[in-house]
């Protein structure tokens, strides 16, 4: 029986099934619980699933890339779901055609608080300069970071942690944050947590609506765009 | 529901194939994300397949950032090092830009109802 077990596991634990259907299951459990806790943001299932998927491998001795081979069919699909971002936007076309200056606006300026106060911060917690640019495009989403890093000789995989960190942040407390300062307009709300917060962020936009989901996909876009052309230009001029 | 994979697909692979040719510093989707944005505007609505798919694939959004978030396992040891100033720094820089981007596009999106508003009061 003892020896059954353990070649069904040897057997399961090299083929990728195993670590797809961790990933999904773990995920949908993570969700369910964060919805009948009422969507605190301690709970945030990404966060949840992300801590109890790495105690797991590290349990059980597995490595990053044998998950990965499991993984990456979900990981793939980052690819159409970004592609899919045109869908509501397109939906939201008046509403981008009603405000052009102040998106514009709002999105360079978050783009540029966003970049400056996360090095400055860092720079004060007296982080190695690989961590210091590293950290620099946190708030986009994680190829562009990746790219931008590279070139500027940070560490891209650092980068891509930060990124999906910073993405659980600002989906868990960005809805939270916003009702305090009372920022209502939906409009408002998406562009803020797609901006800070990429598609973790706008993956929670989701959850307040059509037209947050929208304008979470455009800021996130167009946050991406801002940082990779203004983070070198920046980076050259002043560090 | 397969046209609409397609689509998605051939979108994301043209984005890919931009991004290559002209040695672009950008991720093929967002391309792919623009292509398909003009196609909309071209063909003018939202066809009912690709809206359904767009949506299932929008919905578990969240998921999709699983796999890479597990990548943190191999940077445990760099981030203990650093992890207070690194989380300090990601924190209170993500709240900082939440707050400002919010906050700006409430007021400037309410100075531009307030102008429209009374352009159209003017008539």
């Amino acid at each position: 029986m003892e020896n059954n077990v353990a070649s069904m596991w040897v057997y399961l634990s090299t083929s990728p099934l195993l670590h797809l259907t961790f990933t999904v299951t773990f995920f949908v459990l993570a969700r369910l619980l964060y919805r009948k806790m009422g969507y605190p943001a301690l709970l945030n299932p990404v966060l949840i699933t992300v801590i109890v998927i790495v105690a797991l491998l590290s349990w059980s001795n597995t490595s990053y890339e044998v998950y990965f081979e499991g993984a990456q069919f979900v990981h793939f699909l980052l690819g159409p779901a970004t592609v899919a971002l045109a869908i509501p936007l397109y939906r939201q076309i008046s509403l981008v055609k009603r405000y052009p200056v102040a998106l514009v606006a709002s999105i360079i300026m978050g783009s540029l608080v966003a970049m400056i106060s996360a090095v400055l911060i860092a720079k004060l917690g007296d982080v190695g300069e690989q961590t210091l640019i590293s950290i620099a495009p946190k708030s986009i989403t994680t190829p562009v970071a990746m790219g931008v890093v590279e070139q500027l000789g940070g560490l891209p995989s650092l980068t891509a942690v930060l990124v999906i960190l910073t993405g659980i942040v600002g989906a868990a407390m960005g809805p939270w944050l916003l009702d305090r300062l009372r920022v209502t307009n939906p409009v408002a709300k998406g562009l803020a947590m797609g901006l800070a917060s990429h598609g973790l962020g706008t993956g929670r936009a989701v959850l307040m609506g059509d037209v947050a989901a929208a304008f979470a996909g455009l800021a996130m876009g167009l946050n991406a765009l801002v940082t990779a052309v203004l983070l070198p230009l920046l980076w050259h001029l002043f560090m | 529901m397969l046209e609409a994979v397609a689509a998605l697909l051939v979108c994301q692979l043209v984005g890919e194939l931009i991004v290559i040719g002209l040695d672009l510093p950008l991720p093929g989707p967002l391309i792919g994300m623009a292509i398909m944005f003009l196609g909309l505007m071209v063909y003018g609505r939202v066809p009912a397949p690709l809206d359904n798919a767009a949506k299932g694939l929008l919905d578990q959004l969240s998921l999709l950032f699983v796999p890479a978030g597990v990548g943190v396992m191999t940077h445990l040891a760099l981030l203990g090092e650093e992890w207070i100033s690194i989380t300090t720094s990601l924190v209170i820089s993500t709240l900082i830009a939440i707050a400002v981007t919010g906050f700006m596009m409430q007021k400037l999106s309410e100075r531009t109802d307030r102008k429209i508003k009374g352009a159209q009061d003017g008539e």
